[in-house]
């Protein structure tokens, strides 16, 4: 992208405040954030842990409800995970937050060692997922999946609405070992509600049919797709929609059997093309002699730019519009 | 063209450096109705004195060899830099009306692959002083004289890299590296000395090997002196001069008003700030 000196369009840069509810669709206030209030009143052993960043994930409801469970760690993410380690050495179950890019950036190796390779009851919840932030390569955490797929024992989710937050947080508490969710924060849009949809770990679900092409969605790309059918269905475009918000362990039953059945599937995430759902879908058929046409709707291999969300979302394929172009793209090649 | 340091424009006193600085920065939040506006504010009277008083460098050449190396660690304080830039005369004045936006070379955490005049990519907060121990040390191997300055806020002294850095910059005894920590007492969830507490700050710079003063950072004529010794002192030893600071300073309703991470100002209250700044118009 050229950058001007003086033409520049004036939209406004979706700041550290901004959630992804400018949609025009029904949303929830912080629900990271009471479902995890709502389960630590019966789970004492729930500790809170942040890294100077419990108003920007939520967490503060957190700190405000139960203040003798929550510890604030400053911007140290390094420190962060350690401790939260720590606390599950004890015996505790620590709920630890910051931002995506710096729990995968900088405070990896910590998650390595501490957590993961002692198989600790870790979970950690980090904001702005992916391209959620128009602040530019510092904040967009486009590759914090391929980063953390290689760490044997991780649970990886990317949920895809408020429904599913609420849902995912006692299953994650309840989960023996560590856990990495990304999160939406904020006021958070509401999609699975209208398909009686149960969270559970490992499982993808099948939230629509269609003979045409399969969209195999995780995180807010689900979102995304289901809108994405409705367009395509006024042209006649039947499009099949498997939600999967664990990345790992991936439900590989389901996705086998849907893939069996589709001439075209097209994996949507928020995240590069490189190393996330894609890949992982992809090596999962490729090793099981299973050949659909396989297409990625991903953002690219690239350092991405600042800017407003609706803007980067349209200008790297993530808005509906775009989704749209390509499916049809694909299916008339 | 040899014009080293100080600036085009001549004598203009560093009060009305600051305040313009200031004006800038409110100009540019206007245009997202958002923007670290207490920080810059706050900021601004550190950024007058480092880049009107200190540093050498070439405006019309940012990339000059010679000049001082000055390192936003803190990229969402790039607004307040984006000002000093233009008042420096290395950024144009029109392009303020672009900050944050779309394909801007403005945008709104501050990057080296954006910005002349903008060393690194900060943001990632913490990263500054280990770049800037690098840096020093380059120059010294390229026997090139120039200062690394490096500006951090008071949450990134939360960071262990900075610390890490800190000991091996004594260690190397970069005498030819200034760290400037903003310290404002604010940080994202709250009170620095609340969320987690670096105090005594200074006498953590000096255990670590430093020289350390600090000033009141909204003192102009004490940010000179400490610069000053900062530069002068024969000590070698890596120094810093940890600056308190009081956010939104020079627009007293907002000074007034509940202070937090983000400053929240109403749309129209843009046109009372710079009319509040402009009623305290310095010579
Ligand atoms: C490594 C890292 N961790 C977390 C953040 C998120 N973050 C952005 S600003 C901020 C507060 C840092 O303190 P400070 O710079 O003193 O804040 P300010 O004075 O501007 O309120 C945090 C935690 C970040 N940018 N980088
Ligand atoms: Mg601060």
């Amino acid at each position: 992208m050229s950058r001007g000196t003086g033409k520049a369009v004036r939209r406004t840069t979706s700041a550290m405040i901004a959630s992804l509810d400018a949609e025009g669709r029904e949303t929830r206030e912080a629900p990271f954030g009471h479902a995890l209030v709502a389960l630590a009143r019966e789970r004492e052993e729930i500790v809170g842990l942040t890294a100077d960043l419990a108003k920007y994930t939520d967490l503060h409801l957190f700190a405000e409800a139960f203040p003798e469970r929550f510890f604030q760690m400053g911007m140290a993410e390094q420190a962060l995970i350690g401790a939260a380690a720590g606390f599950a050495r004890e015996g505790l179950v620590p709920f630890a937050t910051t931002y995506a890019v710096f729990a995968s950036r900088r405070a990896y190796d910590f998650l390595c060692l501490a957590v993961a390779e002692e198989g600790l009851p870790v979970k950690l919840i980090c904001a702005l997922p992916g391209l959620t932030t128009g602040y530019g390569p510092s904040h967009q955490a486009t590759e914090d999946i391929a980063i953390f797929r290689g760490l044997p024992g991780l649970v990886i989710l990317d949920p895809c609405d408020a429904v599913e937050i609420e849902q995912a947080v006692p299953a994650i508490a309840a989960h023996p070992g560590p856990v990495y969710m990304r999160l939406l924060r904020g006021r958070v849009p509401v999609v699975l509600d209208r398909y009686d949809y149960r969270f559970e770990i490992g499982r993808a679900r099948l939230l629509r049919e269609g003979g045409d092409v399969l969209v195999i969605a995780t995180g807010f790309m689900t979102m995304r797709a289901l809108d994405a059918a409705a367009r395509l269905a006024e042209d006649g475009i039947e499009t099949a929609v498997l939600h999967l918000s664990t990345i790992k362990p991936l439900d590989t039953e389901t996705i086998l059997e849907q893939c069996r059945r589709h001439p075209l599937v097209v994996v949507a995430e928020n995240h590069s093309r490189i190393g996330g759902l894609g890949e992982a879908v992809a090596a999962l058929l490729l090793g099981e002699g299973i050949a659909p046409r396989f297409r990625q709707i991903a953002l690219p291999d690239a350092f991405l730019d600042a800017g407003a969300l609706p803007t980067l979302h349209a200008r790297y394929g993530l808005a509906v519009e775009a989704v749209v172009r390509r499916i049809r793209g694909w299916l008339e090649e | 063209m040899a014009r080293s340091g100080n600036h085009p424009r001549g004598n203009v006193s560093l009060e009305r450096r600051a305040w313009r600085i200031r004006r800038y920065a409110v100009r540019m939040a206007a245009v997202q109705g958002q923007g670290y506006i207490g920080q810059a504010l706050g900021v601004a009277d550190i950024l007058a004195v480092a880049w009107f008083h200190a540093l050498r460098y070439r405006p019309d050449d940012p990339a000059w060899e010679g000049r001082d190396r000055f390192l936003l660690s803190v990229g969402h304080y790039a607004i307040a830099l984006y000002a000093a830039l233009i008042e420096a005369g290395i950024l144009p004045e029109e392009e303020l009306e672009t900050y944050g936006c779309d394909d801007s070379r403005l945008p709104m955490s501050g990057m080296a692959s954006h910005t002349p005049g903008m060393e690194i990519s900060g943001g990632s907060l913490g990263q500054g002083l280990p770049i800037a121990v690098g840096m020093a040390l380059a120059l010294r191997h390229k026997r090139n004289p120039a200062f690394v300055h490096n500006l951090m806020s008071d949450g990134e002294l939360e960071e262990g890299a900075t610390w890490e850095a800190a000991m091996a910059a004594a260690h190397h005894r970069l005498e030819r590296l200034i760290c400037i920590v903003d310290f404002n007492d604010q940080q994202a969830d709250g009170r620095s000395r609340e969320v987690l507490s670096a105090e005594p700050v200074e006498e953590k710079w000096r255990a670590f090997g430093w020289h350390a003063q600090r000033v009141d950072g909204n003192d102009i004529a004490a940010l000179v002196a400490a610069f000053d010794r900062a530069r002068a002192l024969s000590e070698p030893r890596p120094r810093v001069i940890v600056c308190d600071t009081r956010m939104c300073r020079g627009v007293p309703f907002l000074e007034r008003r509940e202070i937090a991470h983000f400053v929240r100002v109403a749309p129209e209250e843009w046109e009372r700030a710079l009319a509040a700044l402009d009623r305290a118009e310095p010579a």
